[in-house]
């Protein structure tokens, strides 16, 4: 997706003796996520010295450098000339991934709930799902939880009053504008819609992240039984196109 | 049969620890790593590993430990009473302990948190690069928890290498007071002058909500200026969250790796380990400092770090502790014990 509108000026903040933030903008919105996950990667392709791993966020990239090598103010001025330049981009190809999701039911208890809420019925939210284009926002709170920005405005209601102690692991939620992909079992006010029988993140397998910042999702519905299939699967990994202005398939690794 | 060390009883809070997991916070995953890195770096150096090894990690009281196989070499950067098989031993130097010889680690005279390194680190996967153990996400160290008794740490060196011991004179090591630098930033226009001022010109004290993840402080409230809600960003090492309540939380090695309150500070790398040494009820000052004196604390605080093979000295043993060698010890350290 490229930039629509122009961005604010990016503003640079201190973030201690060994960081500093880049800030694209303020809030939650498509456009200024795209921007940010650009800059993270031409910071990548810049290879500037000194700098130890970056942290892209929905509007923001925490940039934490080794002092010995190098300090704030030269690395602050490349990384706002990187950003300065943001704007020229052109598209760039983006994986999509085809989640597949066993939705309602004993997988995802609470989708009657969320149909109730919303006026509609719970095939009708399963199809607002499954033709949303949703976007990796960010990973954060838990390794590999995914924060999902695309979440059709007709579904947005706020969280759990009571959170859950325990939600399960591949677990499909939704919670205020945000949809989101949780890996391990962990407690969550967010809505259970689903499960995927895919491991978005899995110790034992090289890279053991499926999903990262920036990746786009579409889920498909599949039934109790396929669910049972694929998770029962060694190995298994979801299908994944790259996206650009022209969509080509990459990869069909559940064939 | 490879040497291990086996747990006899473990302290309150033990952890195998390294610099932390680094280049994964992108996809969520905590730092960890040593709270305390110097003293984690002085444990370390005692036994001649390099400065990033995996060590433990006690938290008020440590660890007791028998060696199965070996022998073992071994020691212990904490202000605690130590013993093998009962005799008192002294702390800050190597020890080479043999089969069946149990060290026991008491509680800590000052501060949180003590290390204890063994020659050639312990034989242990690295998980995402790093033996760092993050306990909320069983993650690391020896199945991603604390020590427990029973637990058989394996280790690289099957016996010890044939050299004599070192030591270090602790008074050496800088001292920690009660002022914390910080920079302040990132998000300090979240707050009012008189918040920020607040911040700065009053004391705050440890509370008991402290732990790995995050320190909360006791003290007068911060003002913000506009909520206490930003569009969730990164959070670096020693930043000072401010909630809805106006009391400062500073996180530490164990932080998650985004979060929504804004951040007044963060308190420059060193100092971030002085705090992690405060018991609950001790005060603190935080004073502000620009990004070249940072830059300045931090290339002196390296340089300690770098230079700590050069502080070891040769002992013959136990004997170390006589009233001569301690009389040298004072002619060259000339600096007063700054640890409690």
């Amino acid at each position: 997706m490229s930039v629509t509108t122009p961005l604010p000026a990016p503003v640079l903040r201190a973030a201690g003796d060994s960081a500093l933030i880049v800030e694209l903008g303020d809030g939650i919105a498509p456009d200024l996520n795209a921007a940010v996950h650009r800059l993270d990667r031409r910071i990548a392709e810049a290879r500037l010295p000194g700098i130890v791993e970056t942290v892209p966020t929905y509007r923001s990239i925490l940039v934490q450098f080794d002092p010995a090598v190098t300090a704030a103010e030269p690395l602050g001025q490349s990384l706002l000339g990187l950003a300065s330049e943001l704007t020229q981009a052109a598209a760039e190809p983006q994986l999509r991934w085809i989640v597949p999701v066993c939705f309602g039911g004993a997988h995802g208890e609470d989708l009657d709930e969320v149909a109730r809420r919303s006026g509609l019925s719970m095939e009708e939210v399963v199809r607002l799902h499954c033709t949303a284009d949703y976007r990796v926002y960010m990973l954060g709170f838990s390794p590999g939880f995914a924060y999902l920005g695309g979440l059709p405005e007709v579904l947005h209601q706020p969280r759990r009053e009571n959170p859950r102690l325990v939600t399960p692991a591949g677990s499909v939620m939704q919670g205020g504008a945000q949809a989101a992909i949780s890996p391990i079992a962990m407690p969550s006010g967010w809505h259970l819609l689903g499960r995927t029988p895919a491991r978005t993140f899995d110790l034992k397998r090289e890279p053991p992240f499926l999903l990262a910042p920036g990746d786009r999702i579409r889920f498909t519905a599949i039934s109790a039984a396929e669910y049972d299939r694929l998770e029962g699967m060694s190995g298994y990994l979801p299908d994944c196109e790259t996206v650009t202005p022209s969509v080509a398939l990459m990869q069909g690794a559940a064939a | 049969m490879t040497t291990h060390l086996r747990v006899a009883a473990a302290g309150p809070s033990s952890t195998i620890q390294d610099r932390g997991r680094v280049g994964y916070q992108r996809y969520g995953v905590s730092v960890a790593g040593a709270a305390d890195p110097l003293l984690h770096a002085v444990a370390n150096a005692l036994v001649g590993n390099r400065p990033g090894e995996g060590a433990v990690e006690f938290t008020l009281a440590g660890d007791s430990v028998t060696v199965e196989g070996g022998p073992v070499r071994i020691a212990v950067a904490a202000d605690a009473e130590l013993t093998v098989d009962g005799e008192a031993v002294p702390g800050w130097t190597s020890l080479r302990l043999t089969d069946g010889q149990t060290l026991r680690i008491g509680s800590l005279r000052s501060g949180m948190r003590g290390y204890w390194a063994v020659e050639g680190g312990f034989a242990l996967q690295p998980v995402l690069g790093s033996v760092a153990t993050h306990i909320r996400s069983r993650m690391g160290g020896l199945d991603g928890g604390a020590l427990k008794a029973g637990d058989r740490l394996p280790l690289s060196h099957d016996r010890a290498a044939d050299r004599g011991e070192h030591c270090l004179d602790p008074s050496l090591l800088p001292a920690r007071g009660d002022r914390l630098r910080v920079m302040l930033g990132p998000q300090q226009d979240y707050f009012t002058s008189a918040g920020i001022e607040a911040f700065l010109e009053e004391g705050y004290t440890v509370s008991h909500e402290a732990d790995r993840m995050g320190c909360r402080l006791d003290g007068p409230v911060i003002e913000h200026s506009r909520g206490f809600n930003i569009t969730s960003d990164g959070i670096p090492l020693g930043a000072v969250q401010v909630p809805g309540t106006g009391r400062p939380i500073v996180l530490l090695a164990d932080r998650q790796t985004t979060g929504g309150y804004p951040k007044i500070a963060c308190v420059v790398g060193p100092d971030v380990a002085a705090l992690a040494q405060m018991r609950p009820g001790q005060r603190l000052r935080f004073s502000a400092v620009d990004a070249a004196e940072a830059g300045r604390i931090q290339a002196r605080h390296r340089e300690l770090v770098d230079g700590l093979p050069a502080l070891l000295q040769s002992t013959g043993g136990f004997a170390l502790y006589d009233s001569g060698r301690l009389l040298g010890f004072n002619l060259i350290g000339g600096a007063v014990t700054g640890w409690d």
